[in-house]
């Protein structure tokens, strides 16, 4: 599989997408003492990809797959689907926020068919899984291209709002992501092999206390990342 | 297959009598599970250990529409095995027709060292049925870490999908004691209330171990992490309180509801 130069468009933390404004739950965990140090940063990384990494992997690639085909896709049932895995308001806010900062993003880069039909689809808001399932779509990117950058979004955004957090060394942090590949690349090909099949039979890893963390923090009157 | 692994298939089946209770016109089991009908709830009673490596126990309730099933246990399932045993299976299908109910209020899954087990759920509403859901894990006996155990529950009303959440937890899960997802709690849990004629209810934070979470297709999730099984279920309790929900466990709004009855129904042993 060579590397295509769209999907590390999409990979990359400075498309202005808006993710920098997301820590992925480590604000909350810092907060609470869950993270201090870098065992604990891996600790959060390692549970999350395994559970909303999987499934926003799994409804990115589904998404790519089901638009890259042909026919009306049923963006609806892929929303309500992505919706049924996440129990917390707040998550749910939060990935509509950011699924419609990489729409915007998304409809300039790649205009066409496909994001025009999810921008009409979805007036309330699109998850991001969604969207970048769609964005791949419409980049001409594979399913397994989007699952492997949801993958690595799934940890790479924490990571770095780790080091803004608690000052960790960002060539430490580099270097436990790196451990992670494997794991990464784990992750993106159980997601891929989802693709073809129902949408209801999608994994639903449940992160616990990111939900928990995730209704905390948005209570806060006075905080870093917006979840 | 272990040798003495055990097969067994239970099946209720519900319908509201032409006098507004609840009848069951089948009530079926064999070991490990057994089912006993007693003070307007169905009990599940452990009729052997376990479930032990190897187990395989399939439960199919249907609820018909307008009748109303609680179901309860008399004591915690306690999975037992030792390392790199055959996994045991619980798998629960259960259809609420329309303006039924089903209420789920076992006792918590022990998942001792060693085990390997998993939980499945499969919960399919009609139009205007309503739901109470309990599942409680305690993760480990006392001193113990648990073995393998997954848990999973897809809860579906009138076709479209309300909630699909997994937990996997101990040994093969990766990062499931971190803090993303237990942080080294002794126990977790969760109610899932649905009641179309409900008002929507507002997330609520008790703690940061838990919280209530409105769902985007109705209903609520009460989700909690505690060091142990009773703290857990009084958060729990708690969180059906702040969620206004707490009457779906005693009573209140679903009172006028007809309970099921002591009387009707011959258990149909098979």
């Amino acid at each position: 599989m060579s590397l295509r130069a769209a999907a590390l468009l999409l990979a990359d933390g400075r498309f202005p997408a808006g993710g920098h404004a997301h820590s992925g739950g480590v604000e909350a965990a810092v907060a609470r003492g869950r993270v201090g140090d870098l065992d604990d940063l891996v600790a959060f990384l390692r549970g999350r990809l395994a559970t909303a990494g999987l499934v926003d992997a799994a409804l990115a690639a589904t998404t790519c797959h089901r638009a890259g085909g042909a026919g009306v896709l049923p963006w609806g049932e892929l929303v309500a689907e992505a919706d049924a895995r996440q129990p917390s308001p707040a998550l749910r806010a939060s990935a509509r926020v950011q699924g419609r900062a990489l729409l915007r993003v998304g409809r300039r880069a790649w205009p066409g068919p496909i994001l025009d039909e999810l921008a009409c689809a979805g007036p309330d808001g699109t998850p991001h899984s969604v969207v970048l399932g769609a964005c791949a779509a419409a980049a001409g990117l594979r399913p397994g291209d989007a699952a492997a950058i949801a993958a690595h979004q799934a940890v790479a955004g924490p990571a770095s709002a780790a080091v803004r957090l608690l000052g960790f060394d960002p060539l430490a942090v580099a270097a436990a992501l790196a451990d992670l590949a494997d794991d990464v690349d784990r992750v993106a090909a159980d997601a891929a092999r989802t693709a073809g099949g129902s949408a209801a039979d999608l994994p639903c890893g449940s992160a616990l206390l990111l939900e928990l963390g995730a209704e905390d923090h948005a209570a806060w009157e006075v905080r870093l990342f917006a979840s | 297959m272990r040798a003495g692994a055990l097969r067994a298939g239970a099946a209720v089946v519900a319908r509201l009598g032409p006098d507004g209770v609840t009848r069951l016109e089948v009530l079926r089991s064999s070991p490990p599970l057994g089912l006993r009908q007693a003070a307007g709830s169905l009990w599940m009673v452990g009729t052997a250990a376990g479930p032990l490596p190897g187990d395989r126990v399939t439960l199919r309730i249907d609820v018909g529409a307008g009748a109303a099933v609680t179901v309860r246990s008399t004591a915690a399932t306690v999975a037992l095995g030792r390392s790199g045993s055959a996994r045991s299976e619980l798998l629960v299908e259960a259809a609420v027709g329309a303006h039924g109910q089903l209420r789920w209020l076992p006792e918590p899954t022990v998942a001792t060292a060693g085990c390997h087990h998993r939980g499945l759920a499969r919960v399919s509403l009609a139009a205007g049925a309503r739901l109470v859901w309990r599942d409680e894990l305690v993760l480990g006996r006392h001193g113990e870490g648990p073995g393998r155990l997954t848990s999973r529950i897809d809860v579906e009303s009138d076709g479209s999908a309300v909630l699909r959440q997994e937990l996997r937890l101990g040994p093969g899960a990766p990062g499931w004691e971190g803090p993303a997802v237990t942080g080294g709690a002794g126990a977790v849990g969760m109610v899932v209330v649905f009641d179309p004629g409900h008002p929507p209810t507002t997330a609520t934070c008790l703690g940061p171990e838990c919280a209530t979470l409105p769902l985007a297709a109705g209903g609520v999730l009460i989700s909690a992490v505690a060091p142990g099984a009773s703290e857990l279920r009084r958060r729990l309790d708690a969180g059906m309180v702040a969620g206004e929900v707490a009457g779906g466990v005693e009573g209140g709004p679903v009172r006028h509801s007809p309970e099921l009855s002591d009387h009707g129904g011959e258990p149909a042993r098979r």
